[in-house]
């Protein structure tokens, strides 16, 4: 069974219909990589599967269960945000919380979230401990632990990204999803941050990464995804979808793009 | 003209200036958080739809009311506040000092709000969205992610704000406060000019006083860019 299904997507801003009847699934384990020229719905299909817009019809599911329903009633509050944890979301421009550490930035939902379990006031020095050592261990996996008490503003562009990537990853997604995690990035600092992904990908971790880098998708990701106008031109192997893509719009795009 | 001892001038000041301090240090603790408060009215958008477009009461009137405490002097809100209420046949605040503070506390919140909203308009909407894709409620974003974020953006226009409120509570010897400025007043009547030195003095003190804390609160945050 997919691990995440997507039917019939869409959602429109004014008159606008930035994604119109989006479908597809994902397997555990697969990584899928979205491509598509700027205007073309990639983001905000992205920004649909983590609960920052609210689509105008269409379900995602998870694991087989509804995760939202655009025709069933909204679901709000702690079952909203649970929902929410199936997804993990990487931001284009980090978003770390500038007052807090890269391990603080790590732990803070997971300390948050350990406060509304009933056994936490017992346990408290203990279940924040365990926080801890996981944090360093998810810092040291994005190859950060010296940098576990510097504060973002202290860390590279490249490095911010990772601790990013951390901090979605401390909550243990079912699927990690990276909005053009190098788009922000200086050209030498993006092959850190794609190799932390690419890593990420060999340990089979569930992604889907909207991405501008042909080659990288082309690497790492099992399936492509080529989206224009809002809908799903061209989907299947990485390989195929760039290699030898059967589309003429998917031809065009990846022309224009390896023209620079 | 009876010539008045020194030590007794500088006494009737030091009183004065006790009185000043009182007024700061409570128009401070309550503006505070009352600005907080009316910031979220001016930013509320519960409403509802006429014709199409979306009608918000408490943010128009929230924005109604700061418009006119902003507007108009703070010297005619204390006049208003201490004469008003017994002119218009209602309960007349006896205390002058009272007044004085009901009237601070409000206009001093007022323009708190705006510089609250200011900050919290400043913060990222990333910081939000990080916030609520990492499963954090409302409140746990603003307190947790955004409010030191907003407290270091506004402490600089605050700082301000607070420097002018020091100097402001001389003002209220316009209602009769025998504050240190109202003192000094009668002194240079009867021809004598040093308390009004004396008088600038304390202000100078006290507000490189509170310069110093400012700047202490400010250093407190430099560990983090925002």
């Amino acid at each position: 069974m997919a691990i995440l299904e997507v039917t019939g997507l869409s959602k429109h801003f004014g008159d606008l219909e930035v994604i119109r009847g989006i479908s597809f699934s994902l397997e555990k384990g697969e990584s899928l990589a979205i491509i598509g020229s700027s205007g073309s719905g990639k983001t905000t299909l992205l920004r649909c599967l983590n609960g920052l817009e609210t689509p105008d019809t269409g379900t995602i599911r998870v694991s087989g269960s509804t995760v939202f329903d655009a025709d069933a009633p909204r679901v709000k509050g702690a079952q909203a945000r649970a929902n929410q944890l199936h997804f993990g979301l990487v931001f284009q421009s980090f978003n770390l919380f500038p007052q807090y550490t890269a391990l603080g930035n790590v732990m803070l939902a997971a300390e948050l979230l350990a406060k509304e379990q009933p056994d936490y006031k017992a346990n408290k020095k203990r279940i924040l401990e365990e926080i801890r050592e996981r944090g360093r261990a998810v810092l040291d996996s994005v190859g950060l632990a010296a940098k576990a008490d510097n504060y973002p503003h202290q860390l590279s562009g490249g490095q911010q990204q990772r601790v990013a990537i951390a901090r979605a990853l401390m909550l243990e997604p079912d699927i990690l999803c990276f909005d053009e995690p190098t788009s922000a990035l200086d050209p030498e600092l993006t092959g850190e941050v794609l190799n932390v992904i690419r890593g990420l990908a060999d340990r089979d971790t569930t992604m889907v990464i909207v991405t501008h880098e042909m080659q990288f998708a082309r690497q790492v990701a099992d399936n492509v995804l080529f989206m224009d106008g809002g809908v799903i031109v061209e989907y299947g192997k990485a390989e195929e979808v760039i290699g030898n893509p059967h589309e003429e719009r998917t031809r065009q795009f990846l022309e224009r793009y390896s023209n620079g | 003209m009876s010539s008045t001892p020194v030590d007794v001038v500088l006494s009737r000041l030091l009183e004065g200036f006790v009185l000043n301090l009182q007024i700061f240090v409570v128009t401070l603790v309550g503006s505070l958080p009352l600005g907080l408060i009316i910031m979220f009215g001016s930013r509320s958008r519960l409403g509802f739809r006429v014709f199409g477009r979306k009608f918000c009461p408490i943010r128009l009137l929230t924005r109604g009311f700061v418009w006119i405490i902003r507007g108009t002097p703070l010297m005619l809100q204390l006049i208003f506040v201490f004469y008003g209420p017994g002119l218009m046949g209602l309960t007349p605040i006896k205390s002058r000092v009272t007044a004085t503070l009901i009237t601070f506390i409000i206009n001093y919140a007022a323009y708190f709000s705006e510089i609250f909203r200011g900050g919290i308009d400043s913060i990222p909407r990333g910081q939000y969205e990080a916030g609520q894709v990492l499963g954090m409620t409302k409140p746990q974003v603003f307190f947790k992610v955004v409010l030191l974020q907003v407290i270091k953006r506004v402490t600089p226009s605050v700082g301000n704000e607070v420097i002018t409120l020091v100097k402001d509570t001389s003002l209220s010897r316009i209602i009769s406060v025998t504050e240190i400025l109202f003192v000094a007043d009668n002194y240079t009547r009867q021809g004598l000019l040093w308390p009004l030195f004396t008088t600038a003095a304390f202000f100078l003190l006290f507000n490189g006083l509170v310069t110093l804390a400012l700047g202490r609160i400010e250093r407190k945050m430099d560990y983090f860019r925002a």
